[in-house]
């Protein structure tokens, strides 16, 4: 499968609105965070389900294989993902 | 409160094959609450958060441990014991975790106790609804150790999912045995206790997975900074681990190299643990 489409077709995870199935393409963040982002499953080729977004718009809930993870929207910022997928559920 | 004997009286054995068979061994558990003193093999219980730890932990040790469901329940390891087939295990339950190499207080406490205290048998615990997530840290542990035993845990709520775990091709691929279980119901447990018997005897060879790095600069590097972790940390169980910790920059483990504690936690004299509350 190949998931690395042009640059054109890709944002970053906090843009994606509600209810939106996307792919990571990659994870920008360094060192502990890299790691733990990794640990909670998100890597490339993920597919993540924008699930609810807090009043403020921050943290927002990713269903994640399976598993409902509250982000950081600067955490989401460093995670790229492609623009929309359709049909694909997480 | 501690001394539970739920043991009923074993009766005969109409046949040979009944007293090695696994069933009526585990009707020979003896569940010995909190008393731990002169156990013949140490085991640990690791696994992410809510996959039915504490609940197997209860059910071989026969203690009440809270069981519920929020994050950090079990904050730092609790211990029980047991006796099977007339040796004692001292049963250490450590905190849910979904890793091993992040740097939560919790994932310090379970990768210190895996690493350095060196237990004879380490079950993980995965939730076989979520196993995908859950191989991740079976994958992570078993390049810390060779004694593994594989607890599919919810076995029960998978199959209400329409998932069908294939313990047996997963056996084969892990290299350690890996045990269906609904630990809620005790299903599972005799086979899981006769595992944990064969793997800390010795008796079952491990052939654990070990993920490739794929990187020949990484491979050098490591030829380059084993022999000096190993110099520096003499008896050091697992000096690769560490040095892919070092190069990976773990602030923890740094800290550990820099100020000599990695060689005090290799010599065994990890804090004591906290005494469990039974309730």
């Amino acid at each position: 499968m190949n998931h690395q489409p042009s640059a054109a077709l890709s944002t970053t995870l906090d843009q994606i609105p509600c209810g939106t199935t996307i792919r990571v393409l990659s994870i920008q963040s360094e060192g502990v965070v890299r790691r733990r982002m990794f640990d909670l499953g998100i890597t490339p080729g993920t597919l993540i389900r924008v699930e609810a977004r807090s009043p403020l718009g921050d943290p927002t809930a990713y269903l994640v294989r399976d598993t409902i993870i509250a982000l950081r929207r600067e955490q989401a910022r460093q995670i790229s993902v492609t623009l929309s997928l359709e049909g694909e559920p997480a | 409160m501690s001394n539970h004997t739920l043991e009923p009286t074993a009766p005969a054995a109409p046949h040979a094959a009944c007293a090695t068979c696994p069933v009526q061994a585990h009707a020979r558990l003896r569940k010995l609450g909190v008393d731990v003193s002169g156990w013949d093999y140490t085991v640990a219980l690791a696994g992410n958060p809510n996959t039915g730890k504490s609940t197997i932990f209860n059910a071989l040790t026969g203690l009440r441990q809270h069981t519920g469901n929020w994050p950090g329940k079990t904050v730092t390891r609790a211990e029980g014991g047991f006796v099977y087939q007339n040796k004692r295990y001292k049963l250490i339950d450590l905190p849910g975790t979904y890793s091993l190499l992040s740097t939560s207080t919790d994932e310090e406490v379970a990768r210190d106790f895996i690493l350095f205290g060196c237990p004879n048998v380490t079950i993980v615990v995965a939730d076989a609804t979520r196993l995908e997530r859950n191989l991740n840290l079976v994958l992570q542990i078993l390049a810390i150790t060779d004694r593994v035993v594989v607890a599919v845990n919810l076995i029960d709520e998978a199959r209400r999912h329409g998932i069908t775990v294939d313990t047996r091709g997963l056996t084969r691929d892990l290299g350690v045995p890996v045990v269906p279980m609904v630990a809620r119901r005790g299903e599972g447990l005799p086979e899981l206790l006769g595992f944990i018997a064969e793997v800390a005897s010795g008796a079952y060879q491990t052939r654990p997975r070990h993920l490739a790095l794929r990187n020949p600069n990484l491979e050098r590097a490591l030829d380059q900074l084993i022999p000096q972790v190993t110099a520096a940390f003499p008896g050091l169980p697992n000096a690769r681990w560490v040095a892919l910790r070092l190069l990976d920059g773990d602030p923890s483990i740094t800290q550990a190299v820099r100020d000599g504690t990695l060689g005090d936690l290799s010599r065994g004299l990890a804090p004591a643990p906290i005494a469990l509350e039974v309730v």
